[in-house]
């Protein structure tokens, strides 16, 4: 059956007046190989490795954009964990200088972000994990690409809290070292972290991956409000099933583009992640999805309810759509990144309780939020622990992305520019957790691990 | 040679001279028109034009700039897309 013009017209109003796009492509890289004795050798396969192929990635994403009219608005590299590849290199001033690597690599390809300048500590420390964490502070002072990633629990590892309480101090630090404290918001810790997720800053070339291997995100929060808008009468039943059909077609999209990319580049290619990613573009807001669900105010009651009905319709249509569905799939509600959730905060409708309770059913975590620049590193660790755990216990990946402001205290803001947004200050606990966290250790595994 | 087809959509208000435009720009490249087909769809006025670029003079990108320059003199958004993203998002 031949396309019709309402069907044209669908796809050309998607990408026009909704801001479809395929949100970011994302090469992975393995790095194993550039290991070498000699410091300076190692550095150099580094960067002639990233380089080489960052540049291939843009110029074929490029035609792609041209021929199908759909733009791909980030080309990134996600590499392997840094502190696997920096075993033998294991001091903090050559941590450093392969950041340093990293981001020319990544500036001279004309790529934003660079992810993977991380760790897996979910079990435990090795002294490169623990050298990666010390030098992290500098690496963000001195670098604007590389982006960094902990994965401090799993749910057949249990959740590593002596790992864990490195990371206030850390963030702390950080974020005395870098303008506006924004070297925390390259900066995501995890449990359950998946290996081909091609979002940042959390992205990473797994270790159980390929040489190399393109992973695409998808988006497209706009077209989701349109359509829910459009049907104010449905019930959810109904409601479920049109943002369904809606995902279905945005991740065929991107399942097209992300096929065709790969096979130009000639590397296999690795998942489509169907996230709903907002963007402070107008119009371009997860919150404001569920406001046309009916919610006055994203963080009213009925919030939890409504973001688990869009996340299940979100992972039908698209597992529907593409055979690779991987990554983090589902929605994401970072504070700073939605204008209808910076609002919502502004307007005392949404608080951290709140945003952790509505992380059990989103994909990701509690996201881009800033907190006073005198909250003690124990609470930040707490705010991590608690929001793992939610991970841990559901099997399921959460993060934290918390960004403690020097200066600012609650009801204030902090404008990052850009695609970071603008994020409100937000208020947490003032009671003490340190004496339960300072016990450290690990959380066991839960009893639902157990399934050999 | 197996066809090479794109669409060539324009969505705005109806005016004299976009068909008109249109097609002497396609012959001008040696483009061969298909299928044209138009509609009033939510107050908007959208013609769809399916054009094969097999034996096209001119590459993509030049023939994409020309449409846009009709497109900014007539006020019309006017896009072209290969047909393959049509077919995987609109047929299972």
């Amino acid at each position: 059956m031949p396309i019709s013009v309402e069907e044209v017209f669908e796809t050309a109003s998607m990408i026009l007046h909704q801001n479809l796009d395929i949100r970011t492509t994302t090469m992975g890289i393995n790095l194993k190989d550039c290991i070498h004795s000699d410091f300076k050798v190692f550095t150099e396969n580094v960067y002639e490795k990233i380089l080489k192929n960052a540049q291939r990635l843009l110029k074929e994403a490029a035609k792609l954009e041209l021929k199908y009219g759909v733009p791909i608005v980030n080309k990134r590299i996600s590499i392997t964990p840094v502190s696997l590849i920096m075993e033998t290199h294991c001091e903090r001033e050559k941590f450093i200088e392969m950041a340093r690597t990293l981001d020319r690599a990544g500036r001279n390809a004309g790529i934003d972000f660079i992810g993977g300048f991380g760790a897996l500590v979910h079990k435990g420390l090795t002294a490169s994990d623990k050298t990666l964490i010390e030098s992290l502070p500098d690496v963000f002072a001195e670098t604007e690409r590389v982006c960094s990633f902990l994965n401090v629990g799993t749910n057949t590892a249990g959740l590593n809290l002596d790992a864990i309480n490195l990371i206030g101090n850390m963030l702390k630090e950080t974020a005395s070292k870098t303008k506006d404290a924004i070297g925390c918001a390259k900066f995501v810790v995890f449990a359950n972290a998946p290996e081909d997720n091609p979002f940042m800053a959390g992205a990473f070339h797994g270790v159980g991956e390929p040489d190399m291997s393109l992973n695409i995100g998808i988006s497209g929060p706009g077209v989701v409000r349109g359509v829910v808008e459009k049907n104010k009468d449905c019930d959810l039943t109904q409601l479920s099933e049109i943002i369904k059909r809606t995902v279905f077609k945005i991740t065929r999209s991107g399942e097209l583009i992300g096929r065709e990319l790969a096979k130009n580049l000639e590397i296999p290619f690795g998942i489509v992640d169907i996230s709903l990613a907002p963007t402070t573009a107008s119009g371009d807001s997860v919150a404001n999805i569920i406001e046309a669900f009916g919610i006055e105010s994203i963080g009213a009651h009925g919030t939890t309810a409504a973001l688990a009905l869009l996340m299940d319709a979100v992972k039908k249509g698209g597992a529907m759509a593409s055979g690779n569905v991987g990554g983090l799939s589902g929605t994401f509600i970072p504070v700073s990144e939605d204008t209808g959730m910076i609002e919502a905060v502004k307007r005392g409708a949404l608080n951290l309780n709140k945003l952790e309770a509505l992380t059990a059913v989103c994909s990701v975590g509690m996201d881009m939020f800033a907190i006073p620049g005198d909250t003690p590193a124990e609470t930040i660790n707490a705010i991590i622990a608690d929001e793992l755990s939610i991970g841990i216990i559901n099997n399921k990946t959460t993060a934290v992305r918390v960004i403690p402001v020097p200066g600012k205290k609650a009801g204030d803001s902090v404008d990052f520019g850009g695609l970071l947004g603008e994020a409100p200050v937000m208020m947490v606990n003032p009671y003490s957790s340190e004496n339960f966290l300072k016990r450290g250790g690990r959380m066991p595994a839960p009893v639902t691990s157990m399934r050999n | 040679m197996e066809k090479e087809l794109l669409f060539i959509t324009v969505i705005g208000e109806d005016k004299k001279g976009i068909v008109a435009k249109i097609s002497t720009l396609m012959f001008d490249c040696d483009i061969n028109i298909e299928d044209i087909n138009q509609k009033i769809i939510d107050n908007y006025f959208v013609m769809i034009m399916l054009v094969d670029m097999k034996e096209s003079r001119h590459s993509l990108e030049k023939v994409r700039e020309e449409l846009e320059k009709i497109g900014a003199e007539l006020r019309l958004k006017i896009q072209i897309q290969h047909e393959n993203i049509f077919k995987m998002m609109h047929r299972v």
